[in-house]
Formats: C-alpha cells, sequence, structure tokens
C-alpha cells in the first residue's frame, strides 16, 4: 500500500515486529520506574543497571558459573536465570533500600535521584572492570530458537522475540492487575497517595515500600534477562536504554501504571513506523514526543498534576 | 484502678524546629468520651497525630492500654488498637468507596460487622462503587469514620469531624457519636463545635499551647460556662 513511498509490507512488518519488541522493554522498565516512583517518590536512576546486571547474572550463570565451581560442564540455563536473575537483584535493590535510600526519605527528592545515579555509575564501573565493554553473546534456549516462516507475507519471525513480546506482556497486565485489583494494590495506591495517613491506619507502609522497591528492581532486572540473547550483554547495556525509558516515563506520565505500559508499548512501535518512514528521524522521535508532551501537558499523557 | 485506654503523661512533641506539645496529659478511660477544646493551634491536633507518632520527634509518656508506645512506629501504634480519623479526612481519592472502607486492616476481633456499618451509614452504602474523590464533604466524612469501625479498634480519635458540614449532617454525626458510645467505643474527640461536643463527652480538656489548661467535667459544665467562653474565645 505505500509501494509509491518505496517501502514493501515486509519491511513494514518487520519494522513493527522490532518496534513491538522495544516498546516490550521500554514498557516493563518503566513500569518499575513507575511502581518505584510511586511508592518512594525517588526517581531510580539505578534501573538501568540493574538491568544489566539482570543480563549479566545469566551470562555469568551459562558460561562462567560453572568454572568458578570446579565443574566447567555445570550451567544454570535460561528458564532457571529468568527467575533467579531478578530474585538476586531484586534482594540487592531490597538492601540498597534499607541502608541507603530510607536514610534519604526526610530530605529533598533530589538526594535520592543523586544516590542512584551514582549507585548506577558504581555498577556499570565495576562490571565494566571486571568483564571490560567489549560484550559477551548469550545464545537463546533450545526451544525458543529458530523462527517461523510466513510464507504469504515472505517475513521470518523468530521465536525467542515472539517469546519476548508475550512474556513482558503478560509480566507488565499482570503487575498491573495487582495493582488495580487486588487488596494488595488498594494498599499500594493509597500508600501512593497518602503513606503517613495509611501507616497510621495500621498498615506497615516502610516495609511496603522495602518490597516495591526491590519488585521494581526485580523487573528492570526481568528485562535484562530477556534481552541477554537479543542485544549483546555489556556493561553499558542499560545507560543507552535507560535514557529512552526515562523519556517514555515523562511522555507517560510519572508513576502512571497504565500510562507506562501503554506508552512503552506504543513509542517502541511508533519507533519502528519512524524506521520504515524516516530512518533519520527514529532515534530522536521519542525525544520530540517528550519535547511536545512536556508543552502541551506537562504531568504527561497519563499523569495527574500534583 | 483497670488500665486506661489512653494514658498520655508529660508529652512534648515537635515538628522540625518547632515545639507543638509542651507536657501534655491526659486520661481516658474505657467507655468514655472526651473532648480536646481549644483554638485553632493550640495543640490539639498535634496531639492525636502525636498519639500515633504522626509528629516529629515526641518525649514523654504514652500508652495505650498500659503498652508505652514513644519508640513504636505509627503503625504498630494503630495496631494497639486506635482507629484515626484526621482533620482533612484522608479518603483516599483513587479508591472507591467501598476500598476505603475495606482499607484499615483488622487489628482486633469485635469490629463492625460491614452491614451494621451500611446500616449506621446508608449513604455510604449506596455510593459504595463511587471514587473517593467523587464523595461529597460529609460523605467522606462519614466514610472516614465507617472505615475505622470495621477494624475492631476500640479507642477512636476522631479531629473535628464537623467541620464545614451542613447543620444537618452535624446532627447526624452528633447520633453516630452517641451510637457508637453506647457500642462501648472511647472516642477522644477534637472539636471546635462546642454545642456539638457538650452533650457527647463526660469531660472536656481545654487546650492552650500545646498543654491542658482546664478540665470540666460534664456535670460542671453550668457553672463554667463563662470560663469556657473565655478559653475559646466565642
Amino acid at each position: 500500500m505505500f509501494e509509491w513511498l518505496g517501502i514493501t509490507p515486509q519491511a513494514l512488518v518487520a519494522q513493527l515486529l522490532v518496534g513491538l519488541i522495544n516498546g516490550s522493554f521500554y514498557a516493563i522498565l518503566s513500569l518499575g520506574l513507575a511502581v518505584i516512583f510511586g511508592l518512594l517518590n525517588v526517581i531510580n536512576f539505578t534501573h538501568g543497571a540493574q538491568y544489566m546486571m539482570g543480563a549479566f547474572l545469566a551470562w555469568i550463570g551459562l558460561t562462567q558459573l560453572g568454572g568458578w565451581v570446579g565443574k566447567p560442564d555445570w550451567e544454570v540455563n535460561y528458564w532457571v536465570a529468568l527467575v533467579a536473575a531478578p530474585l538476586i537483584v531484586g534482594a540487592i535493590g531490597i538492601l540498597i533500600e534499607r541502608f541507603m535510600l530510607k536514610r534519604l526519605y526526610h530530605l529533598d527528592h533530589l538526594y535520592g535521584l543523586l544516590l542512584t545515579f551514582g549507585l548506577a555509575l558504581v555498577i556499570e564501573g565495576m562490571f565494566r572492570h571486571w568483564y571490560g565493554i567489549s560484550g559477551e553473546s548469550y545464545s537463546a534456549p533450545e526451544a525458543l530458537q529458530g523462527g517461523i516462516r510466513l510464507e504469504g507475507l515472505g517475513l521470518f519471525l523468530p521465536k525467542y522475540r515472539l517469546w519476548v513480546i508475550v512474556a513482558s506482556l503478560t509480566v507488565c497486565l499482570g503487575t498491573w492487575f495487582v495493582i488495580e485489583r487486588t487488596k494488595l494494590g488498594n494498599y499500594l495506591r493509597a500508600g501512593t497517595e497518602n503513606p503517613k495517613l495509611l501507616q497510621a491506619l495500621g498498615v506497615n507502609v516502610p516495609l511496603m515500600i522495602t518490597l516495591a522497591y526491590g519488585f521494581g528492581v526485580a523487573l528492570a532486572a526481568f528485562a535484562g534477562v530477556l534481552a541477554a540473547p537479543v542485544f549483546q550483554v555489556n556493561p553499558v547495556m542499560g545507560s543507552n536504554l535507560i535514557i529512552v525509558v526515562f523519556a517514555v516515563v515523562v511522555i507517560g506520565g510519572m508513576g502512571s501504571i497504565l500510562g507506562s505500559i501503554v506508552t512503552g508499548v506504543g513509542l517502541g512501535l511508533l519507533e519502528g513506523l519512524t524506521k520504515v518512514f524516516y530512518p533519520e528521524a527514529s532515534s530522536v522521535v521519542i525525544f520530540v514526543i517528550m519535547a511536545i508532551v512536556l508543552l502541551l501537558r506537562p504531568a504527561g499523557l497519563f499523569g495527574k498534576e500534583r | 484502678m483497670a488500665t486506661p485506654a489512653l494514658e498520655i503523661r508529660d508529652l512534648h512533641a515537635w515538628y522540625g524546629e518547632s515545639h507543638v506539645l509542651h507536657g501534655m496529659a491526659l486520661e481516658v478511660a474505657h467507655g468514655e468520651v472526651v473532648t480536646l477544646l481549644g483554638r485553632n493551634g493550640a495543640g490539639r491536633t498535634s496531639t492525636l497525630r502525636a498519639v500515633l507518632g504522626l509528629t516529629g520527634r515526641r518525649a514523654g509518656s504514652v500508652k495505650v492500654n498500659g503498652v508505652e508506645t514513644t519508640g513504636m512506629p505509627p503503625h504498630a501504634i494503630a495496631r494497639l488498637g486506635i482507629g484515626y480519623c484526621p482533620e482533612e479526612r484522608g479518603i483516599f481519592a483513587s479508591l472507591t468507596c467501598e476500598q476505603n472502607l475495606m482499607l484499615p486492616p483488622v487489628v482486633a476481633e469485635g469490629g463492625m460487622a460491614i452491614e451494621e456499618i451500611y446500616a449506621m451509614f446508608p449513604q455510604i452504602a449506596e455510593r459504595r462503587a463511587s471514587p473517593g474523590g467523587r464523595l461529597s464533604g460529609g460523605e467522606q466524612q462519614m466514610l472516614a469514620i465507617a472505615r475505622i469501625l470495621r477494624t475492631g479498634a476500640k479507642l477512636l480519635l476522631l479531629d473535628e469531624i464537623t467541620e464545614g458540614l451542613a447543620p444537618v449532617i452535624v446532627q447526624r454525626l452528633g447520633q453516630v457519636v452517641t451510637a457508637l458510645r453506647e457500642r462501648g467505643f472511647t472516642i477522644v474527640l477534637v472539636e471546635q463545635n462546642f454545642r456539638f461536643a457538650a452533650p457527647l463527652a463526660d469531660r472536656h480538656y481545654v487546650v492552650e499551647r500545646g498543654q491542658v489548661v482546664k478540665v470540666v467535667r460534664k456535670d460542671e459544665l453550668a457553672a463554667n460556662t463563662e470560663v469556657l467562653n473565655e478559653y475559646l474565645g466565642v
């Protein structure tokens, strides 16, 4: 239909698929940021580093750990990593919240931002020191290798990429469901609105805040494991992605759960479309939209004015 | 003598640098209704907040059912059996009326059943699916009281529940407080509206500059009208 522009349907669908995959990562990362921002009022700049840690833990489990324990054949496979890496990174996040972030809540929000930014630099620096920046490759698990050929469209759909979309959207919608439809979610929304009062009504809000940070961070690590077979595993993979994710969060509205999912996927698709129609703009289109949204609706598309 | 439901001794509290309570002291027995009267800024709201550990630093002693609470976090104090209805009502706008009602965790057995609460507040039952932010002032006030009756808390701290409401709703709230008293709740009312509070309470504490300056029992009210008027500036 766009032949007159020199665009084939194959290119269009292929780019939309790439866009959908990127959008899935944006969604899951901005969702974690939204959960954290909602309860802690902290913009978690460590998010990218935690995503990178997820990917690295998966890679370490698969290729390094066996050697460390003296059994070179032994490995932690992808499926175990998909559960274990978020748990480990989430637990580290809980320690960060308990021993560092917690001390800053009575100060201006800027201090939380500075702390998490500093931590991101430290974590990335450590991984750079240990593994260099050349990047490691991680192969998709056997069950998800190969792909499906769509003869009609002349397209090849890699199975792993479809899995990424399904897995991240499932996790996003599951999180949304818990927050919007369950008792625990009621606590979370009430805590976002007025944490002091919720605590005066008998809810252990400090514990909730710790767990919310752990959960948000675990989402980042989950995205990291998902990303390991798609992108190169390297210490700066998070800082490259996280800048776009912050733009997504600003567009969707800080702290909005549904907003972060919808905007994440939507902007990924839009980026894909831009690659088809005007490739030169594809790396800036999200930031242009961010500027426009900031001008017209400073609280974001789904955000509430505070 | 039985352990009082609430016993405050020499309580000092601060918001940052400002020292708001200067040796507050009061004692409420189980099943009593008392009021804290006084001008705006006298320290009545701060007293309720300090009981729950919501002020900044606090010093002195606050015992709930005989348990010393200084040093405990607010949620642990609330779980000793306190139901708190804040001055700003504190209805969560992102939750529905019913979600607000069901929000506070149960802290003890013997809370009111949901049917009883709906019978006491029929408006709340009607609006159960409405978002908290859409309720009228009177409905929000009813809901803020209703939600702490479910939890089994026996000591209610009610802050300015009549503020800004129409006379007919104020009258209804008077009936509610009377009904709660008959059910054996212990109630501390912070009230500006003396005519509302006078017939409800066993005892009135007049608060000024963060301490109690006068205690008036119900049977002494008539003899003290002038003194009270002077303190309250009405």
